[in-house]
């Protein structure tokens, strides 16, 4: 399990978009680069991420993006969020090696 | 030590752009779409679906002065945000020199609610960078800038 | 009746107003108290750009928060052998830890030698907890170090008054001072005598060490003081001294004296 931080950037209003900032501990090897011995290190990165919002009927897209190895390690994604009322969102981080890692965050709007 | 290879390859492209570069203030020339490399417009149209693709609209935004070109913070955004008529489906960044083109596709739902996304990316020499912003009624959008990478200084070997 | 003096005259009267309004202001100091000047000291942090002091400012984006939230989950988990968790002695971290990283290295009374912060934790893991030691740059020891430190974070820099650590300060100084490798430069040379010009594209800075273990963005990871010297060390071209060799306890001691006073950062980001 890859340590994750997220946060939401200030209290969540019905109909207000907000910005969510996301970090994830991975070392994103890009498959280009050798190591000590001279050979190339395998390909490691997280090629997926997706936020979606489950508002108890159905689950919608937030944002969602395609990642390449030239996204930095431990990437550092942020986009915004308009909650349409109370809800959980959900963080899908997936890619090489079979990783794949879920977080959920509650949300209750004012 | 013996058998050790020296300088990776991205240290080997870290030499060759760090001979002679102005130390210090980063210039960001806007790039006009026909200095841009072949392989680099066909990825950028494999983003636009087949519409034209138009300069202007997009922010790009990246620090003046890069410290790292290992982690370089960037926002792409629309300049006074989409219309409500057409709002934007998907934006992407692309660059001229890394070993691929591709940097990041990024997609909005419904509840996103602003165009735009922050994030850090690799840099591994001085290159032209390109936001894109493919919007609801297919039109496509895109800003170029000229990026200047400074470097570390002493290279140091496998820790 | 200025205007009727002749030319001469009038150019000379102007010089010598113009020097006494410029020793005006010397005098009215020697006669005012005046302000203890500023800190003329700069962290590593001044030196930075923009958006690289906005990713160590902002917690959500500071990747070496990353490594903090590991050390506060290794804090509480209790070990495999039974043993008791660092919570258990040390309770809330945020109240035991506060201002232990600002002072350390430390002297350790049953080695007589000090210690940095990280042989430390493993002293506290072989002996109270009945572990063995974490490895040097071991991810769970950098994660200790760092969520450790990170409870001083914002304090000065303050190591202790301990005469029995002025030997070892002392060989610190020595070893800053002291010509190595193939390029033959000391800690010295760059960092005192050419903080603030440029090596390559790159500023030098004044090689405090106020905010480890850091995020250095050319490891793409987390690091410790003694990882940032051996690279120093190498990029001189002279072979650095081991892991966990004395040099380094010196070294690290003398830096915290030089220093003393600058606030703590951990976890800090850095080029």
């Amino acid at each position: 399990m890859a340590r994750t931080r997220i946060s939401l950037q200030g209290d969540p209003v019905r109909g207000v978009p907000m910005e969510i900032r996301t970090l994830i501990a991975h070392p994103m090897e890009t498959g280009y680069r050798p190591g000590a011995d001279g050979k190339v290190l395998a390909r490691n990165l997280i090629r997926r991420f997706r936020c979606s919002f489950d508002d108890g009927a159905r689950t919608q897209l937030v944002f969602a993006a395609e990642l390449f190895p030239a996204t930095a390690a431990n990437p550092y994604i942020a986009f915004h969020f308009t909650p349409p009322g109370n809800g959980t969102l959900r963080f899908v981080w997936e890619g090489d090696q079979g990783f794949a890692q879920t977080e959920t965050l509650a949300v209750r709007v004012a | 030590m013996a058998g050790r290879q020296l300088f990776s390859r991205s240290r080997r492209l870290v030499l060759s752009a760090g001979m002679g570069m102005a130390a210090g203030v980063l210039q960001l020339r806007p790039v006009a779409a026909a200095e841009l490399p072949a392989d680099l417009l066909a990825a950028m149209q494999v983003f636009a679906q087949g519409a034209a693709v138009r300069e202007g609209r997009v922010v790009l935004e990246i620090a003046e002065l890069v410290d790292n070109g290992n982690a370089v913070p960037v926002r792409v955004a629309i300049d006074g945000g989409a219309p409500a008529t057409a709002p934007v489906v998907a934006m992407a960044l692309f660059n001229e020199r890394n070993p691929q083109r591709e940097v990041v596709v990024a997609q909005f739902g419904v509840l996103s609610g602003r165009p735009e996304f922050s994030t850090r990316i690799r840099l591994a020499t001085s290159q032209k960078l390109v936001a894109m912003a493919r919007l609801q009624d297919g039109s496509c959008w895109f800003r170029s800038v000229d990026v200047i990478v400074t470097l570390a200084a002493c290279i140091e070997g496998e820790s | 009746m200025w205007l009727e003096a002749p030319l001469p005259l009038r150019r000379l009267a102007t010089v010598v107003l113009l020097l006494l309004s410029g020793l005006y202001p010397v005098v009215m100091a020697q006669t005012v108290a005046r302000p203890e000047p500023a800190d003329p000291r700069r962290s590593g942090f001044d030196f930075m750009g923009p958006s690289t002091q906005a990713m160590q400012r902002g917690d959500d984006r500071n990747p070496g928060m990353l490594w903090v939230v590991d050390g506060e989950a290794l804090w509480s988990r209790e070990p495999a052998n039974g043993g008791k968790a660092c919570i258990a002695c040390h309770a809330a971290a945020n109240s035991s830890m506060a201002g232990v990283a600002a002072r350390y290295p430390a002297f350790d009374a049953a080695s007589a030698r000090p210690v940095t912060l990280g042989q430390r934790i493993n002293v506290c893991r072989q002996q109270n907890q009945r572990l063995p030691v974490l490895a040097w740059e071991s991810p769970d020891l950098l994660a200790l170090e760092a969520f450790v430190a990170h409870q001083s974070r914002g304090r000065p820099i303050a190591p202790p008054a301990d005469p029995r650590l002025a030997p070892f300060t002392e060989q610190g100084r020595q070893l800053f001072g002291q010509r190595l490798g193939q390029l033959n430069l000391s800690c010295s040379i760059c960092h005192d005598r050419s903080a603030g010009r440029r090596l390559g594209g790159s500023p030098i800075p004044e090689g405090h060490a106020t905010g480890y273990p850091l995020y250095r963005l050319e490891w793409q990871g987390l690091g410790s003081l003694q990882r940032r010297l051996r690279s120093c060390m190498a990029g001189v071209r002279a072979e650095p001294y081991a892991f966990g060799a004395p040099q380094w306890v010196a070294l690290e001691l003398y830096l915290a004296q030089r220093a003393r006073g600058m606030l703590l950062e951990t976890p800090a980001v850095r080029p």
